[in-house]
């Protein structure tokens, strides 16, 4: 048995068998077989077992994710099939006696080549379509034992370095119990899809991939932060309490599902959903989401190898303002750049991406990109409560700017005779501190405010949020950065405006308190956090924590600050 | 041997890509008896392999010819054709 600490990144406790998640080596050389005809049995046994994982995984990805997302592997069958791809490799090992890895690898490399020399980067991209194939056959002649994540077919926890977006895309929720990586903090985007995949997870372990094999026992605790390796059948049984005593837990808060946010004193505070793509509505409104404070749209224009067309965006934006049945829809236009690329855009590599050419830096000078999100916004808000706001604005010039483009597309539509809702409100993300410290003259300009703590944590303490050396600086409860907040709610509401808060400190429980006494409107979370931060909030009367809230903002250090909220939660137990 | 042929013009914008080419290839190869051809930019393929059609590189404003040979030669060029244009692939080329 032994035990790691990391980061808890998503609530929960997973026991499970460990799967590994690594990438195989799959060089091969040539040589030299004697025996052609025992080559080419073990070419068609690889192809044979290769076929039946393909037809295994088309029919369970049929049942699960549906006929588009299929049809991949359909291809993948044909090309397996294809008689200008096995046809050369038989005739190569034929003719050179030669082992069928190597016979394969050659012939498909013309086709990669092939794929690759195309001018259409539709067509170039299908030599990952070869590579897969390929490798998949090799894994066969190989006798590699590798199981690719989206082929998991058992209950496990995954171990990976870090898991990429595409990773974790591909994990299936159904089989995958929970995660742990090396490397994260809370804020990474594993730990964010973690959360909306409500599976428990604990990132930046540093060595777990290292103290792991697959197949091992493994516990991974959410709520504390822990990872158990080869437990005593005397700790399974505590965690197996402790799972059971959290699942009661999430049954009480779901009984606040249909229950308002109102603190003890009588005070209505909004709780909305941070999510990534339509699909994520369905978690937002089963945890009692009153809206969606953060939309992000950037998911829409990544995994592909083209910016999303004007219908592509409409279609999404819409399911997403039907599904929230006229609840309110806060949608931030394209946040690229930074730790976020598009390989499809081709910008150049810069020294600082998280100060540089970025979300609406980017919109403002690629406007053929920004006008075609802003008419698809505009032709959606028709179908329900829209909001629209725009990221990393650091100067009211950009606002104008940004503003002056969607009322010129207004314009447009409305000579087209498309109908365009009247209501939409326009608001700005406050992430960079010029903003938060102007922002008495942004509220004469905007209709409301969302506060981005992630971006506003790292611009404030000018720490990298990648950077784990750097990670102590990250710190919400900074006197400095509970000021700024309190600048930004102030000088909106003396203009009559709202303010969220779209980080992960709006739903963190030691935030909340102090939060709730700055008179912070609309607080926006991962969809699992909200029913623990209503449960909180009615346990909260907002006259106490406005005298708290004063009390921390003449604190000296982030230390500070939390030992006085937890003074004040231990005597209110 | 009877050889019949059609020639159409390429309306996707992305050209032929793997899912319009794999309802191609599946349904030449329901025509056993049947061979099927491709031909573009001066290269002809056979229809009943993927890496075939798609080694042609098929762009929007291409034309392309369908060409079946023996067998029921008809009824397949006729199945390809109603892949073509219910797949909003091309449109028949005058």
């Amino acid at each position: 048995m032994s035990n790691l600490k990391g980061i808890a990144a998503s609530a929960g406790i997973a026991i499970a068998r460990a799967f590994v998640l690594e990438h195989p080596d799959y060089s091969v050389s040539r040589k030299d077989v004697s025996d052609v005809q025992a080559e080419l049995a073990k070419l068609d046994d690889a192809l044979a077992k290769s076929q039946a994982e393909l037809e295994d995984i088309k029919a369970r990805t049929l049942q699960e994710l549906g006929e588009k997302k299929a049809e991949i592997f359909e291809s993948h069958l044909l090309i397996l099939n294809d008689p200008e791809l096995i046809d050369p490799v038989k005739e190569k090992i034929t003719s050179e006696s030669v082992n069928a890895e190597y016979a394969l690898n050659e012939t498909a490399s013309q086709f990669i080549q092939m794929f690759e020399n195309m001018k259409s980067a539709y067509l170039q991209e299908r030599a990952a379509d070869m590579r897969d194939v390929t490798k998949r056959v090799l894994k066969h002649l190989l006798g590699l034992n590798y199981v690719n994540p989206s082929e998991i077919s058992e209950e496990v926890v995954v171990v990976a370095e870090d898991l990429t977006p595409s990773d974790t895309a591909q994990l299936n929720r159904k089989y995958v119990k929970g995660f742990t990586t090396n490397i994260g903090g809370r804020t990474s985007h594993s730990a964010i899809m973690a959360r909306s995949l409500e599976i428990p997870a604990v990132v930046g372990t540093k060595n777990v991939l290292s103290s792991v094999q697959s197949g091992d026992l493994i516990i991974v605790d959410g709520l504390e932060g822990d990872v158990i390796i080869n437990p005593s059948e005397q700790t399974v049984a505590e965690y197996r309490a402790k799972q059971e005593a959290y699942a009661k837990q999430v049954e009480e808060w779901r009984k606040l599902r249909t229950e308002p946010t109102i603190s003890r004193d009588g005070v209505h505070v909004e709780l909305a959903a941070n999510i990534g793509t339509p699909n994520d509505v369905a978690g937002v409104l089963d945890n009692g989401g009153e809206g969606v404070g953060l939309y992000r749209t950037e998911f829409l224009y990544m995994g592909r190898d083209k910016l999303p067309s004007e219908e592509v965006q409409y279609v999404a934006y819409k399911t997403v303002l039907e599904k929230m049945e006229g609840k309110p829809v806060v949608v931030r236009t394209l946040d690229i750049g930074g730790d976020k690329e598009l390989p499809y855009l081709d910008l150049p590599k810069e020294m600082n991406p998280f100060l540089g050419f970025r979300a609406v830096r980017l919109c403002l000078e690629r406007q053929d990109i920004f006008r075609t999100q802003l008419r698809a916004l505009l032709r959606a808000s028709v179908h329900g409560n829209l909001r629209i706001m725009f990221p990393m604005i650091a100067t009211l010039g950009e606002f104008r700017e940004a503003k002056a483009l969607l009322e010129e597309e207004k314009a447009k539509l409305a000579a087209e005779g498309i109908p365009v809702s009247e209501e939409i409100q326009l608001g700005i993300m406050v992430e960079i501190p010029s903003t938060a410290v102007l922002a008495d003259q942004f509220a004469k300009e905007v209709d409301f405010f969302s506060i981005g703590t992630n971006d506003l944590i790292q611009y404030t303490m000018a720490a990298d949020r990648m950077n784990e050396r750097v990670s102590y600086l990250y710190q919400p409860y900074n006197p400095a950065i509970l000021r700024l907040v309190k600048m930004v709610i102030d000088a909106a509401h003396r203009e009559g405006r709202w303010v969220g808060m779209c980080g992960e400190m709006a739903g963190d429980s030691t935030a909340i308190p102090i939060l709730l006494g700055l008179g912070l409107d609309e607080f926006s979370m991962s969809a699992t956090s909200i029913l623990p931060a209503r449960s909180q909030i009615r346990r909260l009367s907002q006259a106490e924590m406005k005298d708290l809230a004063a009390r921390a903002l003449e604190m000296s250090t982030a230390e500070d600050v939390v030992a006085l909220v937890d003074s004040i939660s231990a005597s209110a137990e | 041997m009877n050889t019949m042929q059609k020639t159409f013009r390429i309306i996707d914008e992305d050209g032929i890509h793997a899912r319009p080419a794999t309802a191609l290839v599946n349904t030449a190869n329901k025509f056993k008896d049947t061979e099927s051809f491709a031909e573009a930019n001066g290269k002809k393929v056979t229809l009943k392999s993927i890496l075939g059609v798609l080694s042609l590189g098929l762009e929007q404003g291409d034309t392309l010819t369908l060409i079946t040979e023996g067998g029921n030669d008809g009824d397949a060029l006729a199945a390809l054709q109603e892949v073509m244009i219910n797949e909003g692939l091309g449109e028949l080329h005058e």
